[in-house]
């Protein structure tokens, strides 16, 4: 995975798609010609990723495979976006926010409930105030924001690889939702939540270190982990892991991002 | 041709043609007082990053009026491994390894953070007796990691004994540990679907020769410093940090419960079935290093609590789930040559099984697929919330493990617990803290 950059990645053969898959394509494409090749993303429901499919197997690309595992597809399941009621407190959530903001579900791009774990996709645009309302309104009092993370999802179906996580923790209910913004590359910004959760303060810098987001608003977006001068962001996909081979008894162990790789 | 000195601070000098000339004498100090000169003396000074009571290699800068700090900046990364990123790289029980290494007083929370984390996204239970003693190595660590909080913190406020019992005492748990998991420290023990191996003999009761040592030692430093007016001067009032305060800086653990926010995961969110044992979550109002100290010497004898109540619990069973297909490894046995795969396991997979050998040639080389998705699962650390935030996207590989370190989050109350304070009392704030500058740098 790590290792495939976005040119190798085998496409799937439209031939080859299940009509359901074939489906979703269509619509992402007309909401693409719809919607036009502008990157303006806030506030605009982007279309259901569709499907993500790899061929082979072993890392095996190009013509190296004699062993007939490179005609091997496998879908991988996209998380569908939950409808409600979305079970347990998640709805007791949902209904507080309503009430606190009645617009926010304009804000709202996906809710995804998976695992007991409630995630909900913000636009950048609405953040703040999605957080602002989290953390003050009675009924929700999210107090603390436990973590912010990045993740880079490069082939991201919504071209917006960049997403920003954040846990958030109601010690009085007892409850935890997580908040995901996303951004292209081209334009990673994203609103600094430090106003809101002074925590968020030294994660966005990591975050920013690591993956490259920027957050605007931030007073201090400097790295924090990685020496003042470097030059990249090591936690995104694309960056390399770097190592050397090691050779023991005359064999040559390759460095860990060379090696075979299953999924 | 000799100037006149225009202030007091300064010396008189002579121009020659081999350059100025300075006459150096004494003055009145009561001149140089007055003279105004001294009134904006203000001092940057780097504290670290391997001053021997900043806890490893953290870097304060301190900005000094006197011996008033009015500001203090905390400089980290000097031990960024990029343990999150080599996650990326390995299989999910491989993960284990890595994330052990992030805060290496506590390593069994690591683990079992991070292996919560992967279970929840398998949808997997962990049998029984694997739950009994993961709460009984987590307690047991988290004994060991106040210790050397306890013992670091003597010999940061000056008194050199208590750093000699803190560490003569966890001696005694990593042996436990080395018993059990073959390792001091790094131990890889906790692994997704249970634990790499049971408890051997004779591990039991060296744990309860532990249950009655440990509780005549902490009488022992109750003795030595509670009463003790410098140890209590030391820290009465020192480093305060209330509870919103702490909430909005995202401070957890013992420093959020000494803020009167009695707030504990293992009472509030329980997970590995801590809502079946009995503890008090120990909680003090004052919010400063006082408190903290209070606070976690009270917890270690809640933890022992918890130790006895586990090994009351302990019931013969299975530590690693059902599915053949997560459990790895667990068909080990100790050899004459050490642990290793048990001979029972190499003769079926050997002799009588191939699918059985392929299928542990598979599991060991390729390790099992994670449906995709993403969780979070928070446990309590000796040093608060600790929790990995796992994504995959349905590979034997995790595609993003971001570690949710107590640690480093805590470290931004330093500013908050220094400034305004003396430069002697950084010291103790930062030793109430209890930062681990592995986990703060992952």
């Amino acid at each position: 995975m790590a290792d495939q950059t976005p040119d190798e990645k085998p496409q799937p053969d439209a031939a080859d798609l299940p009509t359901a898959s074939a489906a979703v394509a269509a619509e992402t494409a007309a909401a693409q010609d719809t919607e036009g090749p502008s990157t303006e993303i806030d506030a605009v429901r982007p279309a259901e990723p569709a499907p993500v499919y790899r061929t082979g197997m072993f890392g095996v690309r190009g013509s190296g495979d004699t062993s007939g595992y490179g005609g091997l597809q496998r879908r991988v399941p996209v998380q569908p976006g939950a409808v409600k009621p979305y079970g347990g407190y998640f709805d007791d959530v949902d209904a507080a926010l309503a009430q606190a903001w009645p617009g926010y579900r304009d804000v709202v791009e996906k809710v995804v409930v998976h695992r007991g774990e409630m995630t909900i996709h913000v636009a950048r645009a609405g953040l703040l105030q999605f957080l602002q309302t989290l953390r003050d309104d009675p009924d929700l009092r999210f107090e603390l924001l436990s973590a912010v993370s990045g993740v880079h999802y490069p082939d991201d179906p919504t071209g917006r690889p960049l997403h920003s996580v954040y846990h958030l923790t109601s010690l009085t209910y007892r409850r935890r939702i997580r908040v995901e913004v996303s951004v292209p590359d081209e334009d990673p910004h994203v609103p600094s939540a430090v106003a809101v959760y002074p925590t968020a303060d030294w994660q966005e810098r990591e975050t920013w270190d690591l993956m490259g987001i920027v957050y605007d608003g931030h007073p201090a977006l400097t790295r924090i982990l990685m020496p003042d001068d470097w030059v990249g962001h090591p936690q995104r996909k694309d960056y390399p892991l770097g190592g050397i081979p090691v050779e023991y008894k005359g064999a040559s162990i390759p460095p860990p991002d060379e090696r075979r790789s299953y999924s | 041709m000799t100037s006149t000195p225009s202030s007091p601070t300064e010396s008189p000098y002579t121009e020659s043609t081999e350059g100025r000339v300075y006459t150096v004498t004494g003055g009145d100090w009561d001149d140089v007082v007055t003279s105004g000169a001294a009134g904006e003396e203000r001092i940057v000074v780097n504290m670290g990053p391997q001053h021997p009571s900043t806890h490893g290699v953290l870097r304060l800068v301190l900005e000094l009026e006197g011996e008033l700090v009015t500001d203090a900046r905390v400089v980290i990364g000097y031990l960024h491994t990029g343990i999150e990123k080599n996650c990326e790289y390995r299989t999910w029980t491989q993960g284990t390894t890595f994330v052990t290494r992030a805060d290496y007083l506590s390593p069994l929370f690591n683990e079992t953070a991070y292996c919560l984390s992967v279970e929840r996204l398998l949808d997997a239970q962990v049998p029984e007796r694997a739950q009994v003693i993961r709460v009984l190595m987590m307690e047991l660590n988290r004994i060991s990691s106040h210790l050397v909080w306890i013992a670091t913190t003597g010999m940061e406020l000056g008194a050199i004994s208590m750093m000699l019992y803190g560490f003569r005492e966890r001696e005694q748990i990593l042996d436990i540990f080395e018993m059990v998991t073959g390792l001091r420290m790094n131990h890889a023990y906790i692994r997704p679907g249970g634990v790499s191996q049971d408890l051997p003999p004779g591990a039991v009761e060296k744990i309860r020769e532990l249950l009655v040592d440990l509780p005549k030692a902490l009488d022992g430093y109750d003795r030595l410093l509670t009463g003790q007016p410098i140890w209590q001067q030391r820290q009465k009032n020192i480093g305060v940090l209330d509870g919103p305060g702490c909430l909005a800086l995202g401070v957890t653990g013992p420093m959020l419960r000494a803020a009167g926010i009695g707030w504990d995961l293992r009472k509030e969110q329980p997970y590995c079935g801590y809502e079946d044992y009995e503890f008090d979550v120990i909680t003090r109002p004052e919010g400063d290093c006082w408190a903290r100290y209070e606070v976690k010497m009270a917890e270690m004898r809640e933890s022992l609590k918890i130790v006895e109540q586990a090994l009351d619990k302990l019931r013969p069973g299975p530590i690693m789930v059902a599915d053949k297909k997560i459990a790895w490894p667990a068909q080990l046995a100790l050899g004459s040559d050490g642990l290793g795969n048990s001979l029972d396991h190499v003769k079926k997979i050997m002799g009588t099984s191939m699918e059985a050998l392929i299928h542990h040639f598979k599991l060991v080389t390729e390790g099992f697929r994670v449906p995709p998705g993403q969780a979070y699962v928070p446990i309590e650390a000796p040093r608060g919330e600790l929790g990995a935030h796992i994504v995959s996207d349905g590979g034997t590989r995790p595609f993003r493990v971001h570690v949710r370190e107590p640690s480093f989050i805590n470290l931004q109350a330093v500013p908050a617990l220094v400034q305004g304070g003396y430069v002697a009392d950084v010291v103790s704030s930062l030793s109430s803290l209890d930062p681990v500058l592995g986990g703060v740098d992952r």
